[in-house]
């Protein structure tokens, strides 16, 4: 009954029960089972989250209720709604991806295109992109305050504009939106990386054997191939940064706003910040749950849906990269 | 000649520029210019350091004055007084400064003196609270029985101690641990040894949706549905604590240590479970005693990066902890840690001020630890691929 050493003594697999007892190991059972267990504690909790925020905020989630105005009470269920939070955070994240693209592609080309994967150029980028991608969100909110707001802002006050009032020395959409950008540059990074990485290297040497320059290949042949990955990108980082609350909480999200932003130097009202509002300024938790459910499920509908978008993309991408044959 | 051909066969030369070679100044701009863009990772990370600090700097010099009783200085001195002392004393703007004539100057001399009497006279009144000393060590404040450890910016004395917050901080950062990495590192095992390719591509990226939950909507989660639930259960006293935090943090990194994990495990090459299989070793074996053990610096670096965005994780813990600063090693304590301290209080602190200057401080520490487990992780998991590619 010794399996352990089947090496030393050699005994050949007899007919059903004997064969099948030896093949049975009860703590290989358990230990596998309890990995089976942990990965469907995962689903199931990912599953109870998603359940209940949905179960709770559908019957809020009306037509009213995304397209009220600016002006309505904020804490009243029945006059509440979010339109201009959904304007605001769909303006940030426009903004921010005009900021973040073009940056994240580029780096992304430098790396797979032009770089030596040994040069010492290449080890430091790789690791601060890395290190960016796992600073704090909240130390990106001080960076945007200390950096954009301080320094940049108050700079074009007082020596260009010279002007008394601070006018670009304050929260702005502005600087929320490059304060995420900064905070999703890994992401766009990262994604486009993986596209450039997945385009067959024969499709280069064929353009640059037929004499394109090395520039002309890059803009003809490997961007338009790596789109799909660019795009999974943009969706993406577009995805992390509509949730995210804490770098906006200094660098432009306002409490309340009688209007919509009309300028690069407004502040915004904003979906995530807002689910922060309901959660802890609300006057009567208990009242108001129905209209927090209703902002947390289209938050969610907003992220989700854009990542489920983007593994989508990706998933159709890597099937037409295998049918290439790499 | 034969040797100069193969010299500019390997760089690019200047401008573009080469003799035999067609000019392509083009080329050569496009990829300095690209070179340089790529550069500007580097310079983000290095930004961040330097403005966060910059706001710090003060107080890891020891230069900022929270000392709560005015000192006066009588209104005819103000001729003998510099400039640059008169700014300090009235606490204005150089650029008000300027702005001002000598009437207001006086005026305001004058005001400063009324609120020196107004101002608290204890003996704690007298104490800069924002040295390393108050930050750092415990003080016996008037009224208190014993030196404490205390965080109360927001009173007529402002005491600066940073030790509750840090060990808050530190208190939910392990009851996330504790619960994200073995469910994590299990499921990783699971996914990358025993489920099928098919089960598999789904598992993945189900597991990662996880990660496209904001942390707004995780906070939100704990703090109506998990804190009522977990009260019921363990009828512990206040309802918002370190160990709710804890559970709801540990649900916010379980994708990052679990696709860390997972790959790590995935990157053991196959023909170290086939040779187990072939001795006669059942899949657990396998994956217990060869595959791991192969993986365990990357097994590591995962623990080590989920640990580095469990401290920096701010909505989670701002709505779910209870945000009371004391000290307690105890989980079901109401807890208050930095990340959640900066965003509480950073928007009432005055521009500039001590306040605002040492959550500063708690941001440049923040970055300073998740900067360094980055870093660690990093280099473990770069050694690791190094090794696993080296032995193929």
């Amino acid at each position: 009954m010794d399996t352990q050493t089947p090496m030393l003594k050699f005994t050949p697999p007899q007919e059903g029960k004997d064969f099948k007892a030896r093949s049975f190991d009860f703590w290989s059972f358990f230990f596998s089972g309890l990995t089976g267990l942990a990965t469907l504690l995962i689903l199931a909790i990912l599953a109870v989250i998603l359940l209940n925020i949905t179960i709770h905020g559908a019957p809020g989630l009306s037509w009213r209720f995304l397209t009220a105005g600016a002006d309505k009470e904020m804490f009243n269920v029945d006059t509440a709604g979010v339109l201009p939070m959904i304007v605001g955070t769909s303006i940030r994240v426009i903004l921010m991806t005009i900021f973040v693209i073009p940056i994240g592609v580029i780096t992304a080309i430098y790396l797979t295109e032009y770089a030596h994967n040994t040069s010492i150029w290449t080890r430091i980028i790789r690791g601060a992109v890395n290190n960016l991608a796992g600073v704090p969100s909240i130390v990106f909110g001080l960076f945007g305050l200390g950096f954009f707001i301080a320094f940049v802002g108050t700079g074009i006050d007082e020596n260009i504009l010279k002007s008394p009032e601070p006018l670009w020395g304050k929260p702005a959409i502005l600087w929320a939106s490059m304060t995420l950008a900064v905070m999703t540059l890994p992401v766009v990074i990262v994604a486009t990386e993986e596209s450039l990485k997945a385009i067959p290297q024969g499709l280069r040497e064929a353009s640059l054997a037929l004499g394109a320059t090395k520039l002309e290949t890059i803009m003809k042949i490997v961007l338009p191939q790596a789109l799909p990955g660019i795009l999974t990108g943009g969706i993406l980082s577009v995805s992390r940064a509509a949730g995210e609350v804490a770098p906006i909480l200094f660098t432009g999200a306002a409490y309340s706003m009688k209007d919509y932003p009309h300028a690069l130097t407004d502040q915004f009202m904003d979906l995530g910040y807002h689910v922060f509002i309901l959660c802890t300024q609300s006057p009567n938790i208990e009242q108001t749950r129905p209209i927090l459910y209703a902002t947390v499920l289209a938050l969610l509908i907003l992220t989700f849906a854009l990542n489920i978008v983007a593994i989508l993309v990706r998933a159709q991408m890597r099937r037409k990269m295998r049918l290439l044959g790499h | 000649m034969a040797t100069n051909t193969t010299d500019s066969k390997r760089s690019v030369g200047w401008m573009g520029l080469h003799r035999g070679h067609k000019a392509r100044p083009m080329e050569w701009l496009a990829e300095k210019f690209i070179f340089l863009v790529s550069l500007s990772a580097i310079l983000m990370v290095f930004l961040i350091f330097i403005f966060v600090l910059r706001e710090a700097l003060p107080v890891f010099l020891g230069q900022t004055d929270s000392t709560a009783a005015i000192k006066a200085v009588p209104v005819e001195k103000m001729d003998t007084m510099s400039d640059a002392e008169l700014i300090e004393y009235l606490a204005v703007t150089p650029s008000e400064f300027k702005a001002m004539d000598k009437e207001t100057i006086k005026i305001l001399m004058e005001v400063r003196l009324e609120s020196e009497k107004e101002s608290p006279t204890d003996k704690d009144a007298g104490i800069n609270t924002a040295s390393w000393t108050y930050l750092l060590l415990p003080y016996q404040w008037t009224g208190y029985e014993k030196p404490e450890y205390i965080w109360q910016p927001i009173s007529q004395i402002h005491k600066y101690n940073i030790i509750p917050l840090i060990i808050g901080s530190l208190k939910t950062t392990i009851v996330a641990l504790l619960f994200a990495v073995p469910v994590s590192l299990g499921a990783a095992i699971y996914v990358s040894q025993m489920a099928s390719p098919k089960l598999k591509e789904w598992l993945k990226p189900t597991i990662e949706l996880l990660a496209g939950i904001p942390s707004v909507v995780m906070g939100f989660f704990a703090l109506i549905v998990m804190a009522t639930v977990f009260k019921a259960v363990f009828n512990y006293e206040s309802r918002l604590n370190a160990f709710v935090a804890g559970i709801a943090l540990g649900l916010a990194i379980i994708p990052v240590v679990f696709s860390i994990a997972e790959d790590a495990l995935t990157s053991v090459p196959r023909s170290y479970t086939q040779a187990a299989l072939a001795l006669g070793s059942s899949r657990w074996q396998a994956a217990w005693q060869i595959v791991l053990p192969a993986a365990l610096p990357g097994v590591f670096a995962a623990v080590v990066l989920g640990f580095g965005r469990a401290i920096g994780e701010t909505m989670i813990v701002l709505l779910a902890s209870g945000n009371a600063s004391i000290v307690s090693w105890s989980f079901f304590d109401s807890t208050r840690t930095m990340t959640a301290t900066i965003a509480a209080e950073l928007a009432e602190a005055v521009f500039g001020g001590h306040h605002y200057r040492i959550l500063f401080m708690l941001g440049t520490i923040l970055f300073v630890v998740t900067f360094l487990s980055n870093l660690a992780g990093d280099l473990i998991i770069h050694k690791l691929k190094h090794k696993l590619e080296g032995k193929r």
